[in-house]
């Protein structure tokens, strides 16, 4: 396997997002799979930060704590990663700033005689960086031109200077026999994913790491044909969604666990008033404000049991961009066509990295709300064998659309008849037969690594990347639910149906995932819990399964 | 089917008997009938929504499309119905307890926007449905349930707050003067802009003051009011607070045209009637 890891660090304010990025757009172009992971701490000047960028001659969607190559533009960068430097890896530094061994490079003071400005000392890391791969010089001069649009010319010049101040390339890095592919966060499938599904208007209130999703759409509108907004707080942003359906407008909004919180009171009003809107939440290290901008899956069985009373919800977990994509649009077809609120479970992990992003060439299975025919009189909650009443939106000449919080007949009236209330219950309910039907067509429980092992790692969400590494690494079998609500539980069942040992991994405290798991008589012999704001990387995840096997 | 008719429906009224409630109810199926007449609205391009409460009930008693929201939420529920579709008209009724308590956040930041619906604050000063206990709107002292040695806050002049954050129509209305209150009904819903009435509402189970408004209230109409002056509604807004005073202004305090949200932020589009466009091309600037 041909791959590079390379970490470039310094403070916040020093461009290292956009150094990082701007590196796993070179590798993409030299035909590598990109894995970017992106780490920073909750402010805006100083703190430490930095980005590892891994390319690799497969799909990959973890980064290794292994490194090639370090480019520091502080000394904390040196200091907290030397230790994982591979041997014969390289330490790329600013001379002017930092202290070290290894490949130094002046950038302060190129960017001072070129007078520059001192974030183009990240222009100068990619320049110097390039060279020190061997990387051709007009590959690095066509991304700069095309990825910098403010001062195009001095950050040119800016990278030449520092690209030529290295006498000699480090190593060679061989361009790879494949095309590019987009680039995308997991926030930005998701957003994609969900405007291919249909998506009219987003609706979210900023909270890290649900953010990029609003910022992504707000400065795509007219590109995309949609409409953000960005309302006074979290509650609003859940009611404006509900409104915005009922008026027939597909809704999404996005959050993360504190914003959610807020929310759950209109999660239950759309369950029982069936009005679909899809629901991202990205956790974050918590409780409570925790750690914001760090990464965990602490949120599974609250976003599970949002909402009081019992309706029936759609809960989707995916562990990639691939299926942060698919599984958005399928979240916003399937909340329309059984009415009901659908979530989207993501993490600071997926939303916040970056993938190579193949969105494969399949046609999608077109999935459609059921529309009401215009004939008779219309009855918002007519009662219909598989649970589903037909759709009519106001402003349909001949429909009176009355939907309610309050418990309501079929025209959507407020009841307390006990037969009204229990039927009507029923009626919601049975809602469920059909969409655990449908979910049939779709793969809902992913296998990998070696099929035929009796040893299983079982994971969910972002932690697939690392642990479907280390699974094929160990020569394991690996499983991976995407759907938690209707729970796949005999595919589940029969993923596991030879396993002799299983571990459960998560990156929280308790298990979530195992507690689900329990609730179905399937148990884990080993929990490996991670819960330190950090993800697991293929290397450490490898050396804690191996601590619990024999 | 007479036009009145067209507009009710089978639900049974549950309101106390005298509940000023009643008066409100008819006197928009009045203005609806006449707006519809002058062609401003049409019946089946008209939505109700309602917060939790006595007034929440209004939705049932009314044959148009309708949102029976939560507590505090209407503002926000009807902001999205009516981001989603403009061509709508959009009418709100919350309490007292439900705009100025649990959800007083959405009423600013409606106001604020400027985004044009129309919300109706059925104010009888008490939060009715839960049996009596005292609101935002009652008076120092008021004795309930929950305040047996009378309330220890002094109330909220909800005028007052309209004009400051921002609202483009405010008005108050005495739903016992149904002839006024139906001028400021038909005002408000074809005020382009944020619309806000607050209408003295007797409860006669929990806080029967319908006597003291006939008494004290008299019509701004009647006086000297310019209405697109801010310093002059305020003043008007500040001759009572919702506590004792002789004087109780109802009509419109203040009523400017400004461009609404929903001009600003969608231009001419209608979201229901806009696909979504093909993501391939955002797609390929991510290579
Ligand atoms: C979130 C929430 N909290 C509390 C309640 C209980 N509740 C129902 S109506 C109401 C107050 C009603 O007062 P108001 O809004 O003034 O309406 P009124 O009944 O006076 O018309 C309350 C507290 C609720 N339904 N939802
Ligand atoms: S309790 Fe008061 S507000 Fe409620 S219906 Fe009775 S009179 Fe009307
Ligand atoms: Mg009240």
């Amino acid at each position: 396997m041909k791959e590079i890891s390379i970490l470039i660090g310094g403070k916040a304010g020093d461009g290292i997002k956009e150094a990082g990025h701007t590196i796993a757009r070179l590798l993409n172009r030299l035909g590598y799979r990109i894995f970017l992971y992106d780490e920073y701490p909750s402010l805006v000047k100083g703190g430490h930060n930095f980005n590892v960028i891994r390319g690799s001659d497969k799909k990959i969607r973890a980064h290794k704590k292994n490194l090639d190559i370090i480019v520091a533009l502080n000394q904390e960068t040196v200091e907290k990663h030397k230790n994982d430097l591979k041997s014969g890896g390289a330490i790329l530094y600013d001379s002017d700033k930092v202290d070290a061994k290894g490949i130094s490079i002046p950038f302060t003071s190129i960017v001072k005689e070129i007078k520059g400005i001192s974030i183009m000392r990240n222009t100068a890391a990619i320049g110097a960086m390039a060279k020190s791969l061997n990387i051709e010089w007009s590959v690095v001069d066509k991304l700069i031109a095309h990825t910098i649009k403010k001062q195009t010319d001095l950050n040119l010049k800016i990278a030449q200077k520092a690209y030529d101040k290295v006498n000699k390339p480090h190593l060679s890095l061989t361009r790879l026999d494949m095309g590019p592919q987009p680039l995308l966060t997991g926030n930005q499938a998701i957003a994609l994913g969900a405007v291919q599904g249909g998506l009219n208007m987003y609706i979210a209130y900023p909270m890290t790491p649900a953010s990029g999703i609003l910022h992504f759409l707000a400065g795509h509108e007219d590109d995309l044909g949609i409409v953000t907004v960005q309302p006074e707080n979290e509650i609003a942003v859940a009611l404006i969604a509900l409104g915005g359906a009922y008026a027939g407008a597909r809704t999404m909004v996005g959050t993360s666990g504190g914003g959610f919180a807020l929310m759950t009171e209109a999660v239950s009003l759309a369950g029982e008033a069936e009005i679909p809107v899809v629901f991202v939440e990205s956790q974050r290290a918590g409780a409570s404000t925790g750690v914001p901008t760090y990464t965990a899956q602490g949120d599974l069985l609250f976003v599970l049991h949002a909402g009081h009373g019992d309706f029936l919800k759609l809960v989707l977990a995916p562990g990639d961009a691939e299926e942060a994509f698919h599984l958005s649009s399928l979240a916003m077809k399937l909340a329309w066509k059984y009415q009901t609120p659908a979530f989207i479970l993501t993490d600071k992990h997926l939303s916040e990295s970056t993938f190579s992003f193949d969105s494969g060439t399949g046609e999608e299975d077109p999935v459609e709300p059921l529309l009401w025919d215009g004939k008779g009189k219309y009855r918002r909650y007519e009662d219909k064998e598989d649970g589903i009443s037909p759709l009519a939106f106001p402003g349909n000449s001949n429909a009176v659309v009355k939907v309610s919080s309050n418990e309501h007949n079929h025209i959507g009236f407020t009841t307390e008849d006990p037969d009204m209330v229990e039927s009507i219950q029923k009626k919601r309910l049975r809602k469920r037969k059909g969409l655990v039907e449908e979910l049939l067509k779709y793969e809902q429980v992913k296998v990998y690594g070696n099929k035929d092992s009796k040893t299983v790692a079982i994971c969910w969400g972002s932690t697939k990347g690392a642990c479907m590494e280390a699974a094929e690494e160990l020569d394991i079998k690996m499983v991976q639910p995407l759907v938690i609500e209707p729970f796949p539980v005999e595919h589940l069942k029969k993923a596991l149906s030879k396993a002799e040992k299983i571990v459960n991994v998560e990156v929280n405290a308790t298990g979530q995932l195992g507690k689900i798991l329990s609730s179905y008589r399937i148990h884990a012999d080993h929990n490996i819990l991670r819960f330190d704001a950090r993800p697991f990387t293929v290397d450490s995840l490898v050396q804690q399964i191996k601590e619990v096997l024999p | 089917m007479t036009k009145i008719n067209e507009l009710k429906t089978d639900a049974a009224v549950t309101w106390c008997p005298g509940c000023g409630n009643f008066a409100i109810l008819t006197s928009l199926q009045k203005i609806l009938i006449e707006l519809e007449e002058e062609q401003v609205v049409n019946f089946n391009n008209v939505v109700m929504a309602s917060g939790i409460g006595c007034h929440a009930k209004i939705v049932d008693y009314m044959n148009v499309n309708s949102f029976h929201s939560i507590h505090g939420r209407v503002p926000p529920t009807i902001s999205g119905i009516k981001l989603a579709n403009p061509e709508l008209t959009v009418i709100g009724h919350a309490g007292d307890g439900d705009a100025y308590g649990e959800g007083l956040a959405h009423l600013i930041f409606a106001a604020k926007r400027n985004i044009n619906i129309n919300l109706i604050v059925h104010n009888n000063r008490v939060y009715g449905l839960t049996t009596g206990q005292f609101s935002p709107t009652s008076p120092a002292g008021f004795e309930g349930p929950s305040t047996p040695q009378g309330s220890p806050e002094d109330p909220l002049n909800p005028i007052e707050l309209m004009l400051c954050a921002g609202a483009t129509f405010v008005a108050r209305g005495f739903s016992t003067n149904v002839k006024h209150l139906r001028v400021l009904l038909k005002a408000a819903v074809k005020h382009n802009g944020f619309s806000f009435i607050d209408v003295l509402q007797p409860c006669v189970s929990f806080f029967d003051n319908g006597d003291y408004y006939r008494e004290h209230t008299y019509e701004l109409a009647d006086e000297k009011h310019d209405l697109s002056n801010l310093p002059a509604a305020m003043e008007r807004a500040g001759e009572w607070s919702y506590g004792q005073g002789n004087r109780i202004p109802i009509g419109i305090f203040y009523q400017v045209r400004k461009p609404s949200f929903e001009e600003r932020l969608l231009g001419s589009k209608i979201i229901v009637k806009t696909k979504p466009k093909d993501i391939g091309p955002v797609l390929a600037k991510q290579i």
